[in-house]
């Protein structure tokens, strides 16, 4: 079963990448808020520039 | 928001062409999956539908049509949600035009010429990753393009947060990555053949646990991406709970990569291994089932739009086809119950409760969604929309139920013994297969309605795009660039946003330079591979045999793994040995007995029966539904490669001496001229023997002899 030497280490280092995006990602205060990005997905493609020529 | 006058502001516009064009994509390839899938259903309830010919067997069509389901229609469905989401999200044009057209064109030419390929035969011989190796290294060079224009547009995003779909797009890139690559490692023979690299119970490990996870990082985190974008823009109304969906994330992709090894359940893979795979398959239970509550609370107090617009209806009964699949999955991996399902069609049925209920249906939620958005009107026909979702829905139902039926009713009477006498109650494996032919039918016709259903989107969908308004001008937004929020420090704000992206990045070109160090030393050295005594390589002949029988795709159907059962010992004989596949490059244990397991087939039967039963399985099995393979018997043995391949197994630790590749086409000849002479008593030309038949029987009665039957206890 060698091919766990190899499985085994890659599975981990996935696993630590994302470990370390996640740590990066929320010293970057990406996980504060948890309220308004799930609104502001809502008014994305409202064009603000033909609103403002309303 | 700030005012439209803001001179801080920067204007842009997203590249919606690019999307247009998956979306066509989307639909083409999604009729030829459904279309290849009704086809092959029908050639199980009835093997006239093989047709005798060579590209259209079931064992070449079979693989056609998971990988343009999987890689063609969905992967075109993602590539055309995540562009038109990921621009939206981050107030960003897409990184770069031109590489998106190379990125489209370059998939689309990929599936064309690889569905060409496996209608020809050229097939690797691993489920869900047939392609040969020149199409796996433009899969991954176009993987990389994709990657590369979503990092950059993400790099560029005028908007601070990464919402949550995002993340899984990004999860979905680099772990496909990582594991097509490692599961595509092969020495190539020629242009269009190779070997794995990995070798029997090996190559079973790697190869599940890139199969499984093509299900989780291919057709469930791209789609829950979408799920997170879609339903809410959809409903008009925020996700249920953005805490829960973050959490839903990452536990998510700490467990999935470590579930593979419940495909592998009972086989000759350690039993801590099978049990690891066990747990995290049941662990998975949890945040799929937060996933789905969290999609479907986000409807909370709107039903009654659910009920009326196809959009939501589609989105939905995704969901909760989402939640049914990923119920039954983790059921799926326990032992005891994988020792009934498994091989059986309740898995057959699993899988399509995931890929038509939720791959499909979410697919359509976003079709319907996008496409009024991105041509600028109305859709055709609401009405059109949920006659589609009924039939659809029938016809799904009709498959999953039909599958449960058959698989049970399979699983069980290959388990029946007789208390009194402790026999098989059904020793012939063919009885079980008479029984749930009907289901067959059943299962045919559930795909036909499943099928008809996508041809209504296709027909509602470009009557939709022929009926928009023509020269419509491309939106043009405005937004202010993300350094101007700053408070201060800005330069180091967008600093620690690269960050993540170079990081992640770096980190698996990382991964993969170091696992191909690891790698090669050990395909180099012979004490690497663990050996057994009576365990020899395969004869030249054998393995010339043994590429017909990957390039007929015979693993669709016939599993090589006896599981130590009692019921599959009085079945098929002794429990198969990690140790008997050491040299099978690549290992063919398979998934689906649609024909019983031959792990024990070698000198069960005279060579003769062998070459009847090719010819026309009927003569020597009544009522077998296996197709006629008249081809073998024209096609001729292309000797002179044998030293090439033998040659590639030697450099991948197969111990080949000098001399034996030096005799190999001799030998080979040999062993072809003796199989001949036995056949020619029964009046089978002696013209045979180069023939393609004369190898295949060779494999065959070589296969799980080397362990001897009768030296156990």
């Amino acid at each position: 079963m060698n091919a766990l030497y190899i499985m085994i280490p890659i599975s981990v280092l996935l696993g630590s990448v994302f470990i370390a995006i996640f740590i990066l990602a929320a010293k970057d205060d990406q996980f504060e808020d948890l309220t308004t990005p799930a609104y502001r997905i809502l008014t994305d493609d409202i064009n603000e520039i033909e609103r403002g020529n309303e | 928001m700030s005012s439209p006058h803001n001179e801080n502001l920067e204007t842009f516009s997203y590249d919606d062409k690019i999307v247009k064009l998956f979306v066509y994509a989307t639909l083409f390839w999604g009729f030829v999956a459904m279309l290849l899938g009704v086809t092959i259903a029908f050639q199980l309830a009835d093997w006239k539908v093989n047709m005798g010919l060579e590209w259209m067997t079931f064992g070449r069509l079979r693989p056609l049509h998971t990988n343009a389901a999987i890689f063609a229609f969905a992967g075109n469905g993602i590539f055309a949600g995540t562009y038109y989401s990921l621009q939206r999200l981050c107030k960003a044009r897409l990184f770069n035009d031109f590489l998106g057209r190379i990125h489209f064109w370059g998939w689309q030419l990929i599936i064309l010429l690889g569905a060409v390929s496996l209608m020809l035969g050229f097939s690797t011989g691993k489920e869900y990753a047939e392609l040969e190796w020149p199409f796996d290294i433009a899969i991954a060079a176009v993987w990389v393009i994709f990657g590369v224009n979503f990092f950059g547009t993400l790099k560029r995003r005028r908007e601070k947060h990464i919402y949550v779909a995002i993340w899984f797009y990004i999860a979905t890139i680099l772990t496909v990555a990582v594991l097509h690559i490692v599961n595509s490692l092969a020495l190539p023979v020629d242009l269009m053949k190779s070997y794995s690299v990995f070798a029997g119970a090996q190559d079973a490990l790697i190869q599940w646990w890139y199969g499984h996870n093509a299900v989780a990082f291919f057709l469930t985190t791209p789609f829950l991406g979408l799920m997170y974008y879609f339903i809410p823009k959809a409903i008009n109304r925020p996700v249920y709970s953005y805490r829960l969906s973050i959490i839903h994330f990452w536990s998510l992709v700490f467990i999935y990569i470590w579930a593979g090894p419940h495909h592998l359940l009972y086989t000759a893979l350690p039993e801590w291994l099978q049990t690891l795979g066990m747990v995290f398959s049941v662990s998975l239970w949890a945040p799929s089932w937060g996933g789905m509550i969290n999609g479907l609370l986000t409807l909370r107090g709107a039903w009654d739009r659910v009920r009326r617009e196809p959009v939501l209806k589609f989105l939905a009964s995704a969901v909760t086809f989402y939640g049914m699949a990923t119920f039954e999955g983790p059921l799926l991996a326990i032992k005891s119950v994988n020792a009934l399902g498994h091989f059986t069609d309740w898995i057959v049925g699993h899988v399509h409760s995931g890929t038509i209920g939720w791959n499909y249906f979410m697919i359509a939620g976003v079709l319907y969604y996008m496409v009024p958005k991105l041509w600028k009107t109305q859709i055709y026909s609401e009405r059109l929309g949920n006659i589609q979702f009924w039939t659809g829905t029938i016809g799904l139902l009709l498959y999953i139920v039909s599958m449960w039926v058959a698989g049970i009713t399979q699983g069980s009477m290959w388990q029946a013994i007789d208390p009194s006498t402790g026999n098989l109650l059904y020793p012939n494996f063919v009885e079980t297969i008479v029984r749930i032919v009907p289901m067959y039918w059943v299962r045919a016709f559930g795909g036909v309605f499943v099928l008809f259903s996508f041809i209504i989107m296709i027909y509602n969908l470009m009557k939709t795009i022929v009926n928009a308004p023509k020269d419509v001008k491309e939106d043009v937004f405005q937004a202010p660039p993300l350094n101007f929020k700053s408070d201060g420090h800005d330069s180091g704000h967008r600093k620690l946003e690269g960050l993540p992206l170079i990081f992640s990045v770096l980190s698996v070109l990382a991964i993969l330079v170091g696992s191909a160090i690891e790698i090669l030393p050990s395909l180099m050295a012979d004490d690497f591979i663990e050996k057994k005594e009576d365990v020899s390589p395969y004869t030249p002949l054998e393995l010339l045999g043994r590429d017909i029988y990957i390039k007929e795709g015979c693993y669709v159907c016939h599993s090589q793994m006896v599981r130590p059962m009692v019921a599959e010992k009085l079945r098929y004989g002794k429990p198969s040995m990690a140790a008997e596949s050491v040299y099978d490059h690549p290992f063919q244990w398979g998934s689906r007995r649609i024909g019983p397991d031959i792990a024990r087939v070698g000198g069960k039967y005279p060579n003769m029966w062998h070459y009847k039963h090719m010819l026309d399985p009927r003569a020597v099995t009544p009522d077998s539904i296996m197709p006629e393979y008249p081809w073998l018997f024209k096609n001729k043995v292309n000797f002179k490669l044998i030293q090439k391949k033998m040659e590639v197994m030697t450099a991948l630790g197969v111990p080949y001496s000098a001399e034996e590749i030096d005799k190999g086409y001799e030998t080979a000849r040999e062993q072809a001229n003796e199989i001949t002479e036995g056949l020619a008593e029964f009046g089978v030309s002696m013209d045979m023997q180069d023939k393609e038949i004369i190898a295949l029987i060779a494999y065959l009665q070589r296969i799980g002899t080397d362990i001897g039957q009768e030296d156990e206890e």
